[in-house]
């Protein structure tokens, strides 16, 4: 069955979806984070979206929920790279995910990652 | 089915001279030639190239149903005509009345041509005249059309002049935006500039709303859609221009702009994003 990966580097977990996310994908990275979370005490999760251009209400909620749990499990969570059209369906969607940090780029994500983790 | 008695087509081929002058003075009269936009031979032409197809449509063609290929060609050239009309800024009277101006002309050569039988000429009186409606009706359809196509034109070149994104600063982008927000400019607006924040890799967008007539909640709402949606890519936004009556009009209707940056002018807004940049600019000496 098909698997996204989580990265370890240093404290912080990195996810890039590279594939189209169905739910059953979506459902079984949430399980995997949390166990990879509270395997590693990470600190920071970085999701990279940018390969994902189709997005559905319960992907967006997925998102949501995924950034939601890893702040319980005291780690600061970063999606980055949401295309333009993602971005829009979302809104039109009525999912702002307001509890959810973003940035434009992975670097930019990492740093964003790093000095929440600093001033913590 | 309402096709033209031979004897009627014959005697206009016979007396197309004195039609076509009949028409052209009545033409005349309609004030079609009263300024310059048009000139006399051009009228002349067009009215006799439409008469010969007149003629050569209506030896064949149902006069009361224009629908079929006999009457293409006549269709077609009243469409050419009226959208030269509408081009040359001419009103759907002067345009129509390029066919309308024909049937004096016409019936006066009927009731010539059927001077002893009363009966035929009802009967081609009643065939020409609502050939001449049915064409003149398709002239004003054509022409109707012609002047939507124009507006719609329009319509699309304003909506591509009003959203231009442009750069400031390094990683600071900003959007004027000028007229009167509607759902179809928003999703526009708000397409080209999240194509821009990942072209340029931009953190922070200023949407400038000095040229924004009003705000009202359809407004603000589509705002607040655009500034979730950059939020949602991970960048920041600024909303700058809001002037004193558009703050009291937030006010009185209850907006909620919660978690938007505004600021009063462009310049602050620059001010802002240059800070949170961690630029600061001093006096050179």
């Amino acid at each position: 069955m098909d698997r996204i990966p989580i990265l370890r580097m240093g404290s912080f977990l990195l996810v890039t979806i590279q594939v189209d996310m169905h739910d059953q994908l979506a459902m079984t990275l949430q399980d995997d984070l949390s166990a990879k979370i509270s395997e590693t005490s990470a600190k920071g999760v970085l999701i990279d979206i940018s390969a994902l251009d189709v997005v559905d209400s319960f992907i967006g909620r997925m998102i949501g929920m995924i950034s939601g749990l890893s702040r319980i499990m005291d780690a600061e969570t970063v999606v980055v790279g949401m295309q333009p059209a993602v971005a829009i369906t979302l809104v039109e969607l009525g999912l702002t995910l307001s509890g959810v940090s973003t940035a434009l780029d992975v670097e930019r994500g990492m740093k964003l990652l790093r000095e929440r983790v600093q001033t913590q | 089915m309402s096709i033209l008695k031979p004897a009627t087509i014959d005697a206009i081929k016979n007396n197309e001279p004195t039609l076509l002058a009949g028409w052209v003075a009545n033409l005349e009269q309609g004030g079609a030639l009263s300024d310059n936009r048009i000139s006399r031979d051009d009228v002349s032409r067009q009215a006799k190239e439409f008469l010969a197809l007149l003629v050569s449509a209506s030896a064949t063609g149902d006069a009361a149903d224009l629908s079929n290929t006999d009457w293409a060609e006549s269709r077609q050239f009243l469409e050419t005509l009226s959208r030269s009309r509408a081009m040359q800024g001419f009103d759907s009277y002067h345009t129509a009345h390029f066919i309308f101006s024909l049937k004096r002309p016409l019936f006066d050569l009927l009731q010539k041509t059927y001077a002893s039988d009363p009966a035929a000429l009802s009967g081609e009186l009643w065939a020409i005249s609502e050939l001449l409606d049915t064409l003149g009706m398709h002239t004003i359809r054509a022409f109707q059309k012609s002047r939507e196509e124009v507006i719609r034109r329009q319509q699309e070149e304003l909506l591509e002049l009003s959203t231009p994104v442009v750069k400031l600063w390094d990683g600071v982008l900003a959007l004027p935006m000028i007229g009167t927000l509607d759902s179809q400019r928003t999703q526009v607006v708000m397409e080209s500039l999240l194509q821009r924040i990942v072209e340029t890799g931009s953190d922070i967008a200023i949407i400038d709303i000095t040229g924004v007539p009003t705000v009202d909640t359809l407004v603000a709402q589509h705002l607040l859609k655009t500034v979730t949606a950059i939020r949602l890519m991970g960048a920041d936004c600024i909303i700058s221009g809001i002037r004193p009556q558009i703050a009291q009009t937030i006010v009185h209707l209850g907006l909620d702009l919660g978690g938007i940056v505004t600021k009063a002018n462009l310049a602050d807004a620059l001010a802002l994003a240059l800070k949170r940049s961690g630029l600061s600019v001093t006096k050179a000496g």
